[in-house]
C-alpha cells in the first residue's frame, strides 16, 4: 500500500509526497537526515550562494497569528562552504537531496548550480523569490526576462532537474512560471513566502531588524493553493510542488486536488515537529483508502475536472 | 496546527522594574510576564532589545505572580546596550521555550560556571520548594575571581542544609582551582540521583567526561546561536539536535551523540562549522 504515496516529480522518484521546504533546518546534514527519519519524501536545503553570509540581526522571526513573518537574509556558508555538507547529506539518506540556490547574477546562479550537482545534489531549487535580500530573489523572479535568463544558464551547466520556486508577490504568477517553464524549469515550487511586516505598538516600530519580512504558515495557505490552481489551469503538464502553510493531511489533499505532484512543509514543523511528515503520510493513506483512490498521482488536479 | 499554537508565544513588551548589579560584568533585570511566570528550571525566552538585537537568556526566576528575572554578562553589542539599559525601558519577549531540567530527589550535585548558575539556583529553589526532607544539596560554583563569583548569598542560603563548594581560578575566594577537582573528588566517595551543570561548554564537557568514567547521571544545558527561538531555522543545531527546541537541557546519552561537536565546534551565524 505503501506505493499509493509514491509520486514522480520530474524524473525524481520520492516514497512519500511531503518535501522539507527550504530554510528550515536545512544547513547540517544530521538535521536532514531526521528530516527524513521523521517521513519527509525528500529534503530541500537552505539556500546557498556563491559567498557565505551572515544574515540579519535579530529578530529575524516573528510569530503572528496563524503564521511567522521571518527575514533571516540569506545566511549561508556559501557554496565551497557547503559541498562537503552536501556530500555528507548524501551519504546519510537515500532519499533525493534538492539544494537550493541563489545568485546575484545569472553567472552566480549557473557557478553555485554546477557545484552543488557536482558535488551530488539530485535537484536544485532557484530560489528566486526570496522577499527580503536585495538584488537577488524576488528581484529576479517577478521579472520574465530576468528569470529566463537565470533558469537557462542553469539549464546549460547541469543535467539534474532544476526546479523553479516562484513568488506569490506577483500580478500574473502564470506568465512567470510560463517563462520559467520556457526557458527549461523541470517542476515549478509554488510558492515562497509572502511579504510581510508586524508592527510594535508599544514602540511604534517594526519588529524585525530588516522590517520587512515573508509571511509562511497556514495565514497563507489559501493563497498559495489558489497560486498552484492557476498554475494547473494554464500549465497541464509541468512538475509543480504546492508549498505554503501546509499542516496537515487535509491540507497536503486540498493541494492536490489543486493540481500539485507533492508538497512541501517547513513552518508546521516548528508546531508539530519533524513527525508531521509521518502524521501527514497516514493521514492522506488513510483518505486515499476512504475514497477509494489508488494512489496521490490519481488526484493531482482532480478539483478541476468536470 | 490551530491558530492558538502560532499565536500562543507572540512577542510581547514589558518594562524593567529592577536592575542588580551581581558583578562587574553581569546584571540581573527583573520584568513582569505572565506567560513566562509558567517557566520551569531549565528553560530559556528571546529578549528583544528594541531596535538592537535578540538574544536567548536562560530564566534565573520565575514567580507565580508574574515576577521573571534573567542574568545578562556584557559580551557584545546587544549585551552592552541592554547593560545601558534602566528601570522603565520597554524590552521584548517571547517564551518560555525549550525543555527543562528533569527534577528528582536524593543526592542532588550542581556544578555551575559563570552566568550558568542562574538556571541552576532556579532549580535549587524549586527543589528545594518541593521538598526539603528527600534532598542533600551540594553546589559547586567557579569563577575565575572573587568579584566574578555570582549569587553567593542566595547560594549560601539554598545550600544551609547542603554543602556549597565555591572555587576561584586565582584562590581569591573558596578554593584554588576549577570546579572540576572538587567534582571528581566527590564522585570518586559518593553516587548522585542528579548531576546537573551549566557554563561554560569547555567546562561541561569536561564534566561530561568525568560523569561518563563514573557512569553518573548528568544533565547539562547547552547554549548556541539562536534566531527562531522555537526550532524551526536551523541556527542552533548540534548534531541531530536543536538546541532550542530539543534542549537546552541533554542528557548522558544525549550527550554522547553529540561529542564530536560538544566544547569543539559550533554553527557561525552563516551556518558554517566553527570551532568554539
Amino acid at each position: 500500500m505503501e506505493g499509493s504515496l509514491r509520486v514522480q516529480l520530474a524524473g525524481l522518484s520520492l516514497d512519500y509526497p511531503g518535501i522539507l521546504a527550504s530554510g528550515v533546518l536545512g544547513y547540517s546534514a544530521e538535521s536532514m537526515q531526521r528530516v527524513i527519519e521523521g517521513g519527509a519524501g525528500a529534503v530541500v536545503t537552505k539556500s546557498v550562494g556563491l559567498h557565505p553570509r551572515d544574515g540579519y540581526v535579530n529578530p529575524t522571526v516573528v510569530q503572528v497569528k496563524s503564521g511567522l513573518i521571518n527575514a533571516m537574509g540569506l545566511p549561508n556558508p556559501g557554496i565551497e562552504g557547503y559541498v562537503g555538507e552536501i556530500k555528507h547529506v548524501k551519504g546519510l539518506i537515500c532519499q533525493p537531496l534538492i539544494v537550493s540556490v541563489f545568485g546575484y547574477s545569472s553567472e552566480e546562479y549557473a557557478v553555485v548550480a554546477k557545484k552543488a550537482a557536482e558535488a551530488g545534489a539530485d535537484a536544485l531549487e532557484l530560489n528566486v523569490s526570496c522577499p527580503h535580500v536585495k538584488q537577488t530573489g524576488s528581484e529576479i523572479g517577478q521579472n520574465p526576462n530576468l528569470l529566463s535568463e537565470v533558469v537557462r544558464s542553469v539549464k546549460d551547466v547541469v543535467k539534474v532537474p532544476v526546479f523553479v520556486k516562484l513568488s506569490p508577490n506577483v500580478t500574473d504568477i502564470v506568465r512567470l512560471a510560463e517563462a520559467a517553464v520556457n526557458a527549461g524549469a523541470d517542476a515549478l515550487t509554488a510558492v515562497n513566502t509572502l511579504r510581510a511586516i508586524a508592527i510594535d505598538v508599544e514602540t511604534t516600530k517594526p519588529i524585525l531588524s530588516n522590517i520587512k519580512g515573508g509571511l509562511s504558515g497556514p495565514a497563507m495557505k489559501n493563497v498559495a493553493l489558489r497560486c498552484v490552481y492557476d498554475l494547473r489551469e494554464k500549465l497541464p503538464e509541468v512538475s509543480i510542488i504546492g508549498c505554503g502553510g501546509v499542516s496537515n493531511w487535509q491540507d497536503a489533499v486540498e493541494f492536490f486536488l489543486a493540481g500539485a505532484n507533492a508538497v512541501q512543509i517547513g513552518t508546521a514543523i516548528a508546531f508539530e515537529g519533524t513527525k508531521v511528515f509521518q502524521t501527514i503520510n497516514q493521514g492522506i493513506k488513510n483518505y486515499l483508502e476512504k475514497k477509494q483512490f489508488g494512489s496521490v498521482e490519481e488526484i493531482v488536479g482532480l478539483s478541476h475536472r468536470s | 496546527m490551530s491558530d492558538c499554537l502560532t499565536a500562543a508565544n507572540t512577542l510581547r513588551t514589558t518594562k524593567i522594574t529592577q536592575v542588580i548589579t551581581e558583578s562587574p560584568s553581569v546584571k540581573t533585570y527583573v520584568f513582569r510576564d505572565m506567560q513566562c511566570a509558567k517557566a520551569k528550571p531549565g528553560q530559556f525566552l528571546m529578549l528583544w532589545i528594541p531596535g538592537v538585537d535578540e538574544i536567548p537568556l536562560s530564566i534565573l526566576n520565575a514567580t507565580e505572580g508574574g515576577e521573571i528575572s534573567v542574568s545578562v554578562k556584557a559580551v557584545g553589542d546587544a549585551t552592552q546596550h541592554l547593560h545601558r539599559m534602566t528601570v522603565g525601558a520597554t524590552i521584548g519577549i517571547r517564551g518560555p521555550f525549550g525543555n527543562n531540567f528533569t527534577q528528582t530527589h536524593g543526592n542532588i550535585l550542581l556544578i555551575g560556571g559563570g552566568t550558568g548558575t542562574a538556571p541552576l539556583l532556579f532549580l535549587a529553589k524549586t527543589l528545594l520548594e518541593q521538598s526539603t526532607e528527600n534532598i542533600k544539596l551540594t553546589f559547586i560554583v567557579g569563577a575565575r575571581t572573587k568579584n566574578e563569583l555570582l549569587f553567593i548569598d542566595q547560594l549560601n542560603n539554598v545550600c544551609q542544609k547542603g554543602r556549597l563548594i565555591p572555587t576561584t581560578n586565582d584562590g581569591t575566594y573558596g578554593r584554588q582551582g576549577v570546579v572540576t577537582e572538587p567534582l571528581t573528588e566527590l564522585l570518586n566517595q559518593e553516587q548522585f540521583d542528579a548531576i546537573y551543570t551549566c557554563g561554560p561548554e569547555v567546562m561541561v564537557k569536561k564534566i561530561f567526561e568525568i560523569t561518563q568514567t563514573h557512569k553518573q547521571p548528568l544533565q547539562a544545558s547547552l547554549e548556541r546561536l539562536m534566531r527562531c527561538g522555537i526550532g524551526l531555522c536551523g541556527s542552533c543545531v548540534i548534531g541531530k539536535y536543536r538546541v532550542c527546541k530539543d534542549g537546552p537541557i541533554f542528557n548522558n546519552t544525549q550527550l554522547d551523540e553529540i561529542k564530536n561537536e560538544l566544547g569543539i565546534s559550533k554553527l557561525s551565524l552563516n551556518g558554517s562549522k566553527t570551532p568554539l
